[in-house]
């Protein structure tokens, strides 16, 4: 888990919390990597009730940031306004500014939901594999953007499944459907669809918490190997996959964000008292 | 007392169970009954002439009733060219965007009046619109008046279909940068699809087994539909007037009609389940 030794090379520095006054920085801001995402100041409301309440932190470049805390508090709420897929209900509205690379992604002008979304994937808690085989549901997300040759879209679904870690088990069943696979084995096709398209940021949401622990595990394990060319965001209710996974973890209660920073030092030397009342099992 | 109490509670359970199976017994043999007396007296119709021929005048023999079978496939085949692709998308728009608001609310509502409005309603509001306008019957109306009783039918099961998609499917096909209309199309229609197709399936055999709605609509003819502008013969239609005529021979190709209707629908329904079961477990 020590981050100083990851050297993969930030795709393109930008300093998006650039302009924005010293007190109003997130705690603990890192030094070590660029930063992907700024959230500056992101409320959200569902009608009138408000769920989010000015959050702000940055997400790194090539590192895992997991959001931890209660159910309820807001995490998977929040991590829905990065690719905007909250767009689809009525009255769900987000303010502030998420700043991706410079865009503020909360603009519908400044950047359509479709492109955004290839650039921002998405992993949801359930395995939703589409009703077609296994290759198709690779296929999908890619067969979007353009037309490929059969070589080259073989290729590039072979190369999503490997990164996916799941091209051993299925190689030999690409046309069966993919719901014909284990639950585990189906997350995996779910990350690999994702992948396929080459986005920049993968945003999970409980990534694991359908599965079994091995399969759990199998996911873990990944979620390093991808931290290689993906910006990682992790929502969970596991503290201690949270602490195996993560680089930067976030500790949302009541909707607010109420302590960043370092995996390490979030989890052994917490600034604030609730963070430590949640990590050491005394609520939540 | 603990022992009465589970005899007693063993005693309902009994008693229950018989009801309940008897009910189903009944249910069993009434569809039993009505199919097995169709197709013993109807079989003695069945023969080729019956498949290929005109309708003869009472008496003489090697008449059928091709005219009306070719009627009641266009007039069917008419009516669901109109409302599936209509309940289709009313369907859609039931299930994807209008959802909770108050009128998709009076839409359900109205839809589910429909469904349960007595078919010769249908044929009279037909006949005052499309027939006495025009001054003459008319396989359209015949068609239009199927159609609007196949309507709320396709409506509500494509509905209820693509709510049993769940919503996370859409999220992570929306996730993928797909717009809204291809998720839809791609990945909802094509998880929903088996149970789509049963409802079209459902309306057609509804439809195709009305008669009320055609009295005053397609009315009925002798010779072989030509044209939708006239009056087109149906098997229902047939089936009804030869039934309730005097003549012998005519009575017994009343029940080769019936039987025809009957077996059409429940072919057309298990082949199609049989077939929706072989691709949807192939895909």
């Amino acid at each position: 888990m020590n981050i100083e030794i990851d050297t993969a090379p930030p795709p393109q520095p930008v300093d998006a919390a650039r302009g924005r006054k010293a007190t109003e920085r997130p705690v603990n801001a890192s030094r070590s990597a660029p930063v992907k995402i700024a959230v500056h100041k992101l409320s959200f409301r569902y009608g009138r009730r408000q769920v989010l309440f000015d959050n702000s932190l940055d997400i790194h470049t090539n590192r895992v940031t997991a959001l931890i805390g209660p159910s309820g508090c807001g995490k998977s709420t929040h991590i829905r306004c990065y690719n905007r897929i909250f767009e689809l209900y009525r009255g769900h509205r987000a303010e502030g500014r998420i700043l991706m690379d410079g865009v503020n992604v909360l603009d519908r002008r400044a950047i359509p939901s479709t492109e955004l979304r290839r650039r921002v994937g998405m992993i949801f808690q359930k395995p939703t594999p589409f009703p077609m085989s296994v290759f198709r549901n690779v296929a999908y997300g890619l067969t979007l953007e353009r037309r490929y040759s059969r070589n080259e879209l073989h290729d590039r679904v072979e190369k999503a499944l490997h990164d996916a870690a799941l091209w051993e088990e299925v190689k030999d069943i690409l046309h069966r459907p993919g719901t014909d696979l284990s639950g585990g084995q189906q997350q995996r096709l779910c990350i690999a669809r994702a992948v396929a398209v080459e986005p920049e940021v993968l945003l999970m949401d409980e990534p694991c918490s359908a599965l079994d622990p091995i399969a759990a595990g199998r996911i873990e394990d990944l979620i390093h190997e991808l931290k290689r060319k993906y910006t990682i965001v992790i929502v969970t209710h596991n503290m201690q996959q949270a602490a195996r996974v993560s680089d930067y973890t976030a500790f949302f209660y009541l909707g607010k964000l109420v302590e960043f920073g370092e995996t390490t030092k979030v989890f052994t030397n917490p600034d604030n008292s609730q963070t430590e009342a949640y990590i050491t099992g005394r609520f939540g | 007392m603990r022992l009465r109490r589970r005899t007693w509670r063993k005693a309902v359970n009994a008693a229950a169970m018989f009801l309940s199976a008897c009910t189903a017994l009944f249910g069993l043999v009434m569809l039993g009954w009505i199919l097995s007396d169709t197709a013993v007296k109807g079989i003695r119709a069945i023969n080729w002439d019956f498949f290929v021929r005109l309708p003869t005048p009472p008496g003489e023999t090697h008449g059928g009733l091709a005219n009306a079978m070719l009627g009641t496939l266009i007039l069917t085949a008419t009516a669901a060219a109109m409302s599936v692709p209509a309940g289709i998308l009313a369907g859609t728009w039931l299930a994807e965007f209008g959802r909770r608001g108050r009128l998709a609310a009076v839409v359900r509502t109205v839809a589910d009046v429909l469904t349960g409005a007595p078919s010769i309603v249908v044929g009279v509001f037909v006949y005052l619109v499309l027939v006495r306008p025009f001054g003459h019957f008319s396989g359209w109306a015949g068609a239009v008046a199927l159609a609007i009783l196949m309507l709320p039918v396709v409506t509500r099961t494509t509905e209820e279909m693509l709510l049993l998609v769940p919503d996370a499917m859409r999220e992570s096909a929306l996730a993928l940068g797909a717009p809204l209309w291809r998720v839809l199309i791609g990945i909802v229609y094509r998880a929903a699809r088996a149970g789509m197709l049963t409802g079209i399936l459902l309306a057609i055999s509804r439809a195709a087994g009305e008669t009320a709605p055609l009295l005053f609509t397609s009315l009925n003819s002798p010779y072989w539909g030509k044209s939708l502008n006239q009056p087109m013969p149906s098997l229902t239609v047939t089936l009804f007037n030869y039934a309730m005529s005097p003549y012998d021979e005519w009575q017994t190709q009343a029940w080769g009609a019936a039987l025809v209707v009957t077996g059409a629908v429940l072919a057309t329904t298990v082949t199609a389940r049989i077939w929706l079961r072989r691709t949807t477990q192939r895909t």
